[in-house]
């Protein structure tokens, strides 16, 4: 038996039905064209989903008031008042933190001369730029000698600049009003447009949180501390810590449930990833029932193709083909009828998730795993799919296959 | 025509329909010598087929001893058998069976598809010079519904031919022809035959038969007679003498 020659015969066998091996080949193409432009959604989902949480610093760390929370919950978080300024001062202590800032914000009314707009003010420690990685595109930033001193002084975001001040107008060292405090502005923030959830990263105030706690809020309770660890690596290690120091300042007895809640960025992209994940292998599953669908097709059509040549079997049989070379002639035409479609099924999936991106505008990703796991699903579908058809052809009889009108 | 390329002795074959026995062949003894071109003739049912296809090692005897070129049939494999098909065996049928849609060169060259041994190249030159012999040089790029039923069934001795057998077997080889058509594929037989080829070819036609060396007559599954062609006639005499028509 040589595989060249029945690869040859095969071969020939689909190229004299060409019609029909394509629209066996259909039900694979767009099998396979499916899966590869769903786990390309799903991939480019997920990696745009990660790319913009760890923009918004990799290392941050966020405790926020409230048990055993984690980021989506329903229970409103802000309204409890557990975390305190000591806890953020009890922070700074940690080893394995690079920067810590409380954080207390509040949403109103700024207005400067006669333009007005509604924004948020975040009260913030100058450490807060270094832990979202935030820039100035122009002015300075507020010291910590501005927090001592409660200074009433803003950096503002660009969508605040460009709403209260006119074109061209030098912000820097004017007055705005946030719900009629007055604040001086000192900085402008770089811009960094919307994140993945939508919103405008631009629409902040930023101030002292001294400042925005006595003459905003009044209030003596942080809404969230952020921090950031030392490095990525030791983001899971740096939340340990900052939890076991919370403890000891909260006093949480051994086996109660904290009053308050520390997760890292990398916990909130697994989080968003694992939701993405199941959405993907759910796509996926739907995917893959049309390509069972398009193996029963090639079963279906190789029975049909080893009936209608039962003559022909005979014939080879007769001038010196064994049982083993008509299964595989056989199981070759299936499986490349199977793996064509498959490499069909990749260009059009892969011209779907083109189309899907830059029509519709969606983030896309196609992986080489998926193009890979593609083609060995189809060689086993070819396989499986092929095998009993080619068995029956092989087990023929050549004599009575010969008689066969 | 000393050595001996087929050997049965005491050949029995027994179907099973259903409650019943049909004793297809009862205690067939038979040589075919190098060179020898023999016909086996018989009523329909007498057994002509089974026997071919014994003696072509696509079936298997009940009982008896089946020897072809010195190797014992009777204790191969079904791969092994296969394989002396493909080797040693050249079959052509009653109804041709050609590759539709496939060129004759393309179907000459089957049989040696099969044989691992040979190549792409010596599998073309094999195929081109065994169509030669059929005298189908100018045909061998048409596809069998191109060419009339003679055409078909020289292409079918061609690839016959191609894996250089030690017997030709043919059923009924000229039962789908016309006298004149008949006439040219027994020219045929006879040229291959004349230049040391054996042939053992199965027919009903007694006409057909006088071709030949040797008849075999087959009745009930036995054989009845078994003698030399006396009044031997030459296809290429007979041919010229028959009418001409337009
Ligand atoms: N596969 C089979 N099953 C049952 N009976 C068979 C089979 N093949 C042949 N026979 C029987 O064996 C006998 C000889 O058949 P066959 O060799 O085909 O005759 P011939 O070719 O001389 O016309 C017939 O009676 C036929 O019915
Ligand atoms: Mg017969």
């Amino acid at each position: 038996m040589n595989i060249v020659n029945l690869s040859k015969i095969a071969w020939k066998a689909i190229l004299l039905n060409k019609a029909r091996t394509v629209l066996t080949m259909l039900g694979i193409i767009i099998g396979v064209a499916a899966v590869i432009a769903m786990l390309a959604i799903g991939e480019g989902s997920k990696e745009s989903i990660k790319k913009n949480i760890s923009s918004m610093g990799a290392n941050m760390i966020n405790i926020r008031p409230g048990a055993g929370m984690m980021p989506g919950g329903v229970r409103d978080m802000s309204s409890m008042q557990t975390l305190k300024l000591t806890d953020y001062e009890a922070l700074k202590s940690a080893t394995l933190l690079k920067a810590v800032s409380p954080l207390v914000n509040g949403s109103g009314q700024a207005i400067a001369g006669s333009n007005n707009w509604a924004t948020s003010i975040y009260g913030v420690s100058p450490e807060y730029l270094t832990i979202r990685e935030w820039g100035l595109e122009k002015g300075t930033a507020f010291t910590n000698e501005d927090v001592k001193k409660i200074a009433k002084v803003v950096v503002i975001g660009k969508t605040v600049e460009e709403n209260l001040f006119a074109a061209g107008e030098d912000p820097l060292g004017k007055t705005i009003r946030f719900n009629s405090t007055p604040f001086t502005v000192i900085g402008v923030l770089k811009e960094k447009g919307e994140n993945t959830f939508g919103q405008d990263q631009d629409d902040i105030i930023i101030a002292p949180y001294t400042a925005v706690q006595k003459r905003i809020l009044a209030q003596n309770y942080l809404q969230s501390i952020v921090a950031s660890a030392i490095s990525e690596d030791q983001a899971t290690e740096a939340v340990k810590e900052v939890t076991g120091i919370l403890e000891k300042t909260h006093k949480i007895p051994e086996n109660e449930e904290n009053d308050f809640n520390v997760f890292s960025q990398q916990e909130l992209i697994s989080t968003f990833s694992s939701t993405s994940e199941m959405l993907t292998i759910l796509l996926v599953a739907i995917a893959s029932i049309s390509l069972i669908v398009g193996g029963i097709g090639i079963m279906n059509i190789m029975y049909v193709s080893v009936k209608e040549r039962t003559r022909e079997i005979g014939l080879r049989m007769a001038i010196g083909a064994t049982e083993s070379s008509i299964l595989f002639q056989f199981l070759i035409e299936s499986l490349l009828i199977s793996i064509s479609g498959g490499i069909l099924g990749v260009l059009l999936g892969l011209a779907a998730t083109f189309i899907v991106s830059s029509v519709i505008g969606w983030p896309v990703s196609v992986t080489v795993f998926s193009i890979v796991i593609s083609f060995l699903v189809c060689t086993f579908t070819g396989i499986f799919f092929g095998y009993y058809p080619a068995k029956k052809g092989a087990a023929l009889d050549p004599i009575e296959a010969l008689r066969y009108e | 025509m000393d050595k001996a390329i087929i050997e049965i002795n005491n050949l029995h074959r027994n179907f099973k329909m259903g409650e019943e026995i049909v004793h297809a062949l009862r205690g067939v003894s038979l040589k075919i010598m190098r060179g020898d071109f023999v016909t086996i003739m018989g009523a329909s049912g007498s057994g002509k087929s089974t026997l071919l296809n014994i003696l072509g090692c696509l079936d298997k005897a009940s009982s008896g001893d089946y020897f072809i070129d010195g190797i014992n049939v009777s204790e191969l494999s079904k791969r092994e058998l296969a394989g002396i098909r493909n080797q040693k065996i050249g079959f052509i049928f009653q109804s041709y069976n050609l590759l539709a849609r496939t060129s004759a060169l393309e179907n000459v060259e089957l049989p040696l598809l099969y044989n691992p041994d040979i190549s792409a190249i010596e599998r073309r030159e094999r195929a081109i010079t065994a169509l030669k012999r059929v005298g189908l040089e100018s045909r061998m790029k048409h596809i069998p519904s191109q060419l009339s039923g003679g055409q078909q069934q020289r292409v079918a001795i061609a690839r016959s031919l191609v894996n250089n057998p030690v017997i030709l077997l043919a059923d009924e080889a000229t039962g789908n022809l016309d006298t004149r058509t008949s006439y040219g594929v027994m020219e045929i037989f006879q040229e291959l035959n004349d230049n040391g080829i054996t042939i053992g070819f199965v027919t009903h036609e007694p006409d057909i038969a006088r071709f030949s060396k040797r008849t075999i007559i087959l009745k009930d599954g036995l054989i009845t007679q078994d003698g030399i062609v006396q009044d031997r006639l030459i296809a290429k005499n007979e041919l010229a003498a028959l009418p001409v028509i337009n």
